[in-house]
């Protein structure tokens, strides 16, 4: 498939239909994630922002509907066609999910040992040099348990550009950080997107740092799309529910109470 | 009628689990071929699962020869059958205790760890993470893992045998008075390779076969959280255990017959 052929779009969801068990993830929800460009997925914890991760990288398969990655229809490919489609994405998962018991310098080789036949001289470059970009050459001879969170997040990163993929998947990569390591990220995401055009998916709930580096926002609740614009237009959206999410109101369409009987009736039955 | 209803689902559940461990399992044999491609993931492992088991398969193989020598010398020196120490001591050794002891062992040292190995890199997300970069973790991780359990076993139950020989020796024998040369010409004479050892060792193997594949189905298959990886160890052991004990029964019963 040459450049002009490629669809603008990289990920096309249609109809997605997702259940766990008797819980509904996804009932009819449908997204486009552009090519070049870095989109994110926002939504309230749970609502299934990384299944949908995990659904675009075939890991789970939906229940109904059609997810298209590069023209793609994933859930239909066979293991092997799926193999080979992943060695063109990155994820970066929320933990790292660093083999703790290999090195820093053999954790971002990983890939590299398994998926190419590059004399050893040159797997070092490329690692030394993914290293460099996130900030770690130095900490090449370390193990994952003795990194904090944050660099354990960018070594993550780091592996997951290894192999020069189309596309990197974050999940969650804000969470539980702090300022300067949200700043570094943040600051990595945009480099990778803009120095090497990788197509960047984030799921976050963090509305700040989300909206000051995505160029698109889908905003999914209860198994559908809210809503979804640039964060600018998003900001002005009529939903009750979208301004209670980016202003982080307490109370609203999502009620501060989980449903339950009348107080009062509650109160005397028990005093009874 | 509600116990019935839970037997039945009991039931269900039993069989649901029996049938995923032996999908895994055939999955598992469809990544051997990778692990033969690459020994030293095999060679990793061996070291991991069988070296390292070496310790206390050694100790306790010593204790178990000479508790062995000295109860059965207690017994036989009542007819005067003292001379028959070694034969006895190696028999009991070769047939059972080898293969039954080192196998339960190993469930605990061996089985134990490799459960909480790889339901830990499940737990935390190694395993996907090596899914997304398209690397097959059964092929990389689980393979490799039962292979070398599959071969140590039956090593490590011949070093149970060798060790407690010559527990039962250094009693029977330094200690306790009974001639050397009797004691090695009663086992040499008595103990056949094809009816004893072979037998012994065909044991070792298939308790080898099931503590492995037992240990990395749990891990594989562990709900992961902490409380998920400690009940699927434990899993691994009990499971194990009762496994390698009934597994043993039926052999016995169709290598030296009676039954």
């Amino acid at each position: 498939m040459t450049a002009s052929d490629r669809p603008e779009l990289l990920v096309k969801i249609r109809d997605l239909h997702f259940r766990f068990g008797a819980r509904v993830i996804f009932d009819g929800a449908d997204i486009d994630i552009q090519r070049g460009k870095i989109t994110t997925i926002m939504g309230p914890s749970g609502t299934g922002k990384t299944t949908l991760l995990r659904m675009i990288g075939g890991q789970l398969k939906p229940d109904s509907g059609s997810v298209l990655v590069d023209g793609l229809e994933v859930p239909k490919l066979k293991t092997d066609q799926l193999f080979a489609l992943r060695k063109h994405m990155g994820m970066m998962f929320q933990t790292g999910a660093l083999f703790t018991g290999l090195t820093i310098f053999e954790n971002v080789a990983y890939p590299l040992r398994e998926h190419t036949r590059l004399p050893e001289a040159m797997i070092r470059d490329l690692v030394l040099i993914k290293l460099q970009a996130v900030g770690l050459r130095g900490a090449r001879n370390l193990m994952p348990a003795e990194l904090s969170g944050g660099m354990a997040r960018r070594v993550a990163l780091a592996r997951a550009v290894a192999l020069d993929p189309m596309m990197i998947m974050y999940d969650e990569p804000f969470t539980g950080q702090d300022p300067i390591t949200v700043g570094v990220i943040m600051q990595l995401i945009r480099h990778l997107n803009q120095s090497l055009g990788i197509t960047s998916i984030i799921v976050s709930h963090d509305v700040t740092e989300v909206s000051a580096i995505s160029d698109y926002i889908y905003m999914i609740s209860e198994g559908k799309v809210v809503d979804h614009g640039p964060p600018a237009e998003l900001k002005k959206s009529r939903s009750d529910w979208v301004q209670q999410f980016l202003q982080a109101l307490p109370d609203g369409p999502v009620p501060f109470q989980y449903p339950a009987p009348d107080y009062r009736a509650d109160l005397l039955e028990d005093g009874g | 009628m509600d116990w019935l209803q839970s037997l039945g689902r009991t039931g269900l559940i039993l069989f649901e689990r029996l049938g995923r461990g032996h999908l895994f399992l055939l999955r598992v044999f469809g990544g051997m071929s990778d692990t033969l491609l690459r020994p030293s993931l095999l060679i990793a492992q061996m070291y991991s699962i069988g070296v390292l088991s070496f310790t206390i398969i050694a100790i306790s193989g010593l204790n178990v020869g000479m508790v062995l020598g000295l109860q059965m010398y207690n017994t036989l020196v009542d007819f005067g059958a003292e001379d028959s120490l070694g034969q006895v001591v190696a028999l009991s050794l070769v047939r059972e205790l080898g293969p039954v002891v080192a196998a339960l062992l190993f469930a605990g040292r061996a089985g134990s760890a490799l459960t909480a190995e790889i339901g830990l890199m499940k737990a935390t997300e190694q395993l996907s993470g090596m899914e997304m970069m398209a690397v097959d973790p059964i092929k990389r991780v689980v393979a490799p893992r039962f292979l070398a359990g599959m071969l140590s076993m039956p090593l490590l139950a011949a070093i149970f045998s060798a060790v407690g020989i010559l527990g039962g020796f250094f009693v029977g024998v330094g200690l306790l008075g009974v001639d050397s040369g009797a004691f090695w010409s009663q086992m040499q004479a008595n103990v056949d390779l094809r009816e004893d050892i072979v037998n012994g060792v065909i044991k070792s193997f298939v308790f080898g076969f099931v503590a492995t594949w037992i240990a990395v189905y749990e891990g594989y298959d562990t709900v992961p959280t902490t409380e998920g990886v400690s009940r699927s160890t434990t899993r691994t052991v009990v499971h194990s255990a009762f496994a390698i004990l009934a597994l043993d029964f039926v052999l016995t019963a169709l290598m030296f017959g009676g039954i």
